[in-house]
């Protein structure tokens, strides 16, 4: 299916954000509503391009403190240890808890990696109008959204463990800096993730250009 | 005019425009040029969506009254609880993580069930709850940021970093927080947003008629 398909927007048509409805827009450039649910209608999501790319941005840059501060600290009678992401997961393996150590590394250092990467991917092969495999973009796409959450993972522990292991001098559980800015880094990239409009991988194949 | 577009679908996805049939229960219809999932049509979705949403609900409130779990220390035992987490971390300073992770773990699954509760149990009881856009609309926009499965995996991490130092007994809501993991993913698979649209509204302009 390729060049003459059926495309809503082509046809002035225009799917509601919110619940779906697909209703007919009469004129370009004037605000419209959706007749079912009154949402404003576009044809694509705007400033879709724009408003992800500041997000990925600030998320990049975001991303330095959250590897380099310290996520965590533990004190013990015996011991004191100061914890970054990386040193974290390291520590967890060689403790052998080869377990949590993949599932925190997945979660703290994968996703949020992949996440970034194929949004930047994204957003650069749509500025281009790239015509290569939408498919498997629109696919990676979906894998980013489904997978984003995740990254929630540290944050959770950090804050149980924080909470819970509060001993005095016997045990103690800090969070650090790093926390904060990784939290950013989670919540930036999810809305970066909404901001981004797939319906965009897809209209290079069309020969108009679809605006708002 | 509007006859013919009710019948129609834009994939949200790639945006091609498809006619929206009627579907076998427990079916889904997908889109042939993205692969994208547009609508389900699972079984008895208001009446599945509803039960496992009450119950959720019971559910959630035994994960937020009862403690997660607790450690011992030379007979010394503290436990904590969700909120008092997130209090603890709060006087701690790092207020940023400790809203982060009330409203993802506490207020976004507790305006989903609410929200959902709202808008079905009138539906059932064939009535139309006002304002529902408007809840349709919170429901979606809620609906990425409730975590609790991601919690449920962080407190069995935690679980496990702590077994290494101290004594840790499990509390009521590790438990809760286990089957509320469930009852949500159950819940999310029988709801089907497209379908509860078009019976509100059709509900909806039956009553402006009348």
């Amino acid at each position: 299916m390729t060049p003459g398909a059926p495309i809503a927007a082509a046809r002035g048509l225009c799917s509601c954000h919110v619940c779906q409805m697909v209703s007919r827009r009469t004129e370009r450039g004037r605000v419209a509503h959706c007749p079912r649910c009154g949402a404003r209608l576009h044809f694509r999501r705007p400033g879709s391009v724009q408003r992800c790319w500041a997000l990925v941005i600030a998320s990049f840059i975001l991303y330095v403190p959250a590897n380099l501060l310290i996520m965590m600290e533990t004190g013990s009678l015996i011991t004191y240890r100061k914890d970054t992401i990386v040193s974290g997961v390291v520590h967890l393996w060689k403790t052998g808890s080869w377990m949590i150590a993949v599932i925190v590394f997945i979660a703290s250092v994968a996703i949020p990696l992949l996440k970034l990467f194929s949004l930047t991917l994204l957003l650069i092969s749509v500025q281009r109008r790239s015509t290569w495999n939408p498919r498997q973009r629109t696919r990676l796409y979906r894998l980013v959204e489904a997978v984003g959450r995740w990254s929630m993972l540290d944050i959770y522990v950090v804050t149980l463990l924080a909470a819970l292991v509060q001993l005095g001098s016997m045990a103690t559980v800090k969070a650090g800096p790093a926390a904060v800015a990784f939290g950013a880094v989670v919540v930036l990239t999810m809305f970066a993730t909404m901001e981004f409009d797939p319906r965009l991988i897809w209209d290079p194949l069309q020969k108009e250009e679809f605006h708002d | 005019m509007t006859d013919r577009t009710a019948q129609l679908i834009a994939c949200h996805e790639c945006d091609l425009l498809q006619r929206d049939i009627q579907l076998n229960p427990g079916c889904y219809a997908s889109c042939p040029r993205c692969g994208a999932v547009l609508y389900r049509n699972a079984t008895d979705s208001v009446d599945r969506t509803l039960a496992y949403n009450l119950a959720a609900a019971m559910v959630f409130i035994g994960a937020n009254v009862f403690p997660i779990f607790s450690i011992e220390v030379q007979g010394d035992r503290s436990a904590i609880t969700l909120f008092e987490a997130v209090l603890s971390l709060w006087d701690q300073g790092m207020r940023s993580i400790s809203l982060l992770v009330f409203l993802t773990a506490m207020a976004a699954p507790a305006a989903e069930l609410i929200s959902i509760t709202y808008l079905l149990l009138p539906l059932k009881l064939g009535k139309v709850p006002p304002s529902y856009p408007l809840f349709m609309r919170v429901l979606q926009f809620i609906e990425p940021w409730c975590m609790v499965e991601v919690l449920m995996l962080g407190v069995l991490v935690s679980l496990v970093k702590l077994t290494n130092n101290f004594r840790v007994i499990p509390g009521m809501a590790l438990w809760s927080f286990a089957v509320l993991t469930l009852l949500l993913a159950a819940a999310a698979a029988s709801f089907n947003a497209h379908d509860v649209w078009a019976q509100l509204d059709a509900k909806w302009k039956e009553r402006v008629s009348s």
